[in-house]
């Protein structure tokens, strides 16, 4: 089990979750941020955090919002464009800082102008 | 919308370039080593990587609530430990300083003379108490201490619930009373997967309880628990779910401030499917009861029942009693309505809001000014709530205040990192090192393997000062 982090984030990466991590498995990519699932505890401080309702835990993740799953983990498993080897489990995302790039997935979503 | 975090970084960084003119030897005491003492060393070392920093605790092992008070059903909430140990890998920079009792093996002034700085993440060690007759009788417990049990603290190691009875009560409605819940359904085989004590295996493998009643006072509006540790409830493989339907109704008021609140509206979601599903007729059974006020234990001897007070609720949302009594018939009850921090020796504390008084997290004295040297974090600098997580943040306030003020005096007292465990050696002081937990945490562990299990612990202080020093 772990939680995952789905579209409403995708442009908008207010990261109050990331500081809310125990265990710091909250990672950035360009558009959007991660749960690194290995690392996840499931203690679900993230949910709350989130002022976008972004964040949820993997049995409660509505049906249109599935594949988010599949591309959280896709974001540490796969080498991403313009990355040699795939981020796998760095155990700390503050180590690893913003990684610039994203899931094919968050990819293909038309560009949001964040809200200000 | 991340200039929030924008402007909350520049004075931090700021206090972090000033900080670094004179901290060759800053030297930071931190008294706990619960997750919010942790969390404020982690902060520490990386604003100030070259401060020495020794961490005290009570005992002889690491990781506070983490090890003591998060379920062992929950192994995977504990595995945080697997961040909160990573401050103890240099430790000519950090040092755990086990079995020292502050206010009796070491005192705040000693602290205040060995140090540049002192950081209190002494939790909230004690519980809020029901205030209704019959609580003292046998039979009726506070769940610290049935947590403690079967968690394996060495305060509880004279302890033996004998789980004989068939019918308890736990009162209360936040994540503590779940946890008790929890724990008192479980069937053997889910308990025999977890890290307890051996002793409290045992207990659990002759356990005798059918039905637990867990009882909140308001309705499942305003219950504390979180979506998460709700959830964990509808795994279980030994006891069926009962709600009464009546029970979780929500007034008007109720349900527009759950449609606005995501967590609440999951929870009242999955309390509605459970008061519709069938029971599968499990050996157990777990009632979750709402509206419902403790009155009055009774028995003569022991617990042998419990009266309950219905509540309705009001339209601006206080409750009053009904008038409506009811007897329970229970042998056991867990009383889990919170816990409080307790006065440290000599340390200024705020009796009516059971905390350490504080700005930011630095320490104020009677008279609301700032003492010199001290802070406080966790449990004791905000009270008994938030989840783990909680404590990072928080912790990371408070040493940012912290390093502003060692920026700003610009002194530290060059002392020998030696010094107080001379001090302690002279005071006879049986104080242990991290490299003694690891011995520690080893010997568990490698028990735990032969059976199958993550780890098990040792409950007595005296088999885990033992163990950690033979080699």
């Amino acid at each position: 089990m772990t939680h995952v982090i789905t579209e409403a984030c995708i442009d908008c990466i207010h990261r109050s979750c990331v500081k809310e991590c125990p265990v710091d498995c909250i990672y950035e990519g360009a558009r959007a941020l991660y749960i690194q699932p290995d690392e996840c505890i499931d203690c679900s401080a993230c949910v709350p955090a989130c002022p976008e309702d972004a964040i949820y835990h993997e049995e409660d993740l509505p049906e249109m919002l599935h594949q988010h799953l599949e591309d959280n983990k896709n974001f540490f498993a796969q080498a991403l464009p313009g990355k040699s080897a795939p981020l796998q489990s760095p155990g700390g995302a503050k180590r690893i800082g913003r990684f610039g790039v994203d899931t094919l997935l968050v990819t293909s979503y038309p560009c949001r102008q964040p809200e200000t | 919308m991340n200039s929030n975090t924008d402007a909350s970084a520049t004075p931090f960084a700021r206090c972090l370039a000033e900080s670094h003119r004179n901290t060759s030897s800053v030297r930071i005491a931190v008294v706990g080593a619960g997750p919010a003492g942790l969390y404020a060393v982690e902060s520490l070392l990386e604003a100030a990587p070259e401060f020495r920093i020794d961490v005290f605790d009570r005992l002889p092992t690491p990781y506070g609530l983490v090890r003591y008070g998060v379920a062992p059903d929950n192994q995977k909430m504990k595995s945080v430990t697997r961040v909160l140990r990573n401050s103890f890998d240099n430790e000519a920079l950090v040092r755990f300083i086990g079995n020292v009792c502050f206010g009796v093996d070491v005192r705040r002034a000693d602290l205040l003379k060995f140090y540049d700085a002192v950081i209190y993440a002494t939790g909230a060690p004690a519980e809020r108490r029901l205030g209704i007759l019959g609580e003292d009788l046998p039979g009726s417990y506070g769940a610290k201490e049935f947590i403690e049990w079967y968690n394996g603290h060495p305060d509880a190691a004279h302890y033996n619930f004998l789980l004989d009875k068939h019918h308890a009560a736990v009162i209360g409605a936040g994540n503590v009373a779940l946890d008790v819940a929890r724990m008192l359904v479980r069937g053997p085989e889910e308990i025999a997967s977890t890290d307890v004590p051996d002793r409290v295996l045992a207990a659990f493998r002759s356990n005798k309880i059918t039905d637990v009643h867990l009882i909140a006072r308001r309705g499942p509006g305003q219950a504390k628990f979180t979506p998460v540790e709700l959830r964990g409830l509808g795994d279980l493989l030994n006891a069926d779910i009962v709600i009464r339907p009546e029970e979780i109704q929500l007034s008007d008021s109720d349900e527009i401030r759950i449609g606005a609140n995501r967590e609440l509206r999951m929870n009242i979601a999955r309390l509605r499917e459970w008061a519709v599903t069938p029971l599968q007729g499990k050996e157990r059974r777990l009632h979750i009861r709402f509206l419902r006020s403790p009155a009055r234990i009774i028995g003569e001897k022991h617990v042998e029942g419990i009266i309950l007070e219905g509540n309705e609720q009001l339209p601006d949302g206080h409750l009053r009693g009904t008038g409506n009594f009811e007897t329970l018939k229970v042998n056991m009850i867990f009383r889990a309505v919170g816990y409080r921090s307790l006065r440290l020796p000599d340390v200024p504390f705020d009796e009516a809001k059971s905390i350490i008084p504080n700005n930011q997290g630095r320490v104020l004295n009677g008279s609301g000014q700032v003492t010199d040297k001290e802070y406080v974090t966790g449990w004791a600098k905000r009270g008994p709530s938030g989840t783990i997580g909680t404590n990072r943040s928080d912790s990371a306030e408070t040493v940012c205040t912290l390093l502003a003020d060692i920026a700003a005096r610009k002194v530290c007292n060059g002392n020998d990192p030696e010094q107080i465990l001379i001090f302690l050696d002279n005071r006879r002081v049986n104080y242990t090192n991290w490299m003694n937990w690891l011995r520690l945490d080893d010997c568990e562990t490698q028990l735990g393997r032969k059976q199958d299990r993550p780890r098990v612990k040792i409950p007595d202080l005296r088999s885990m000062l033992e163990l950690s020093r033979n080699s």
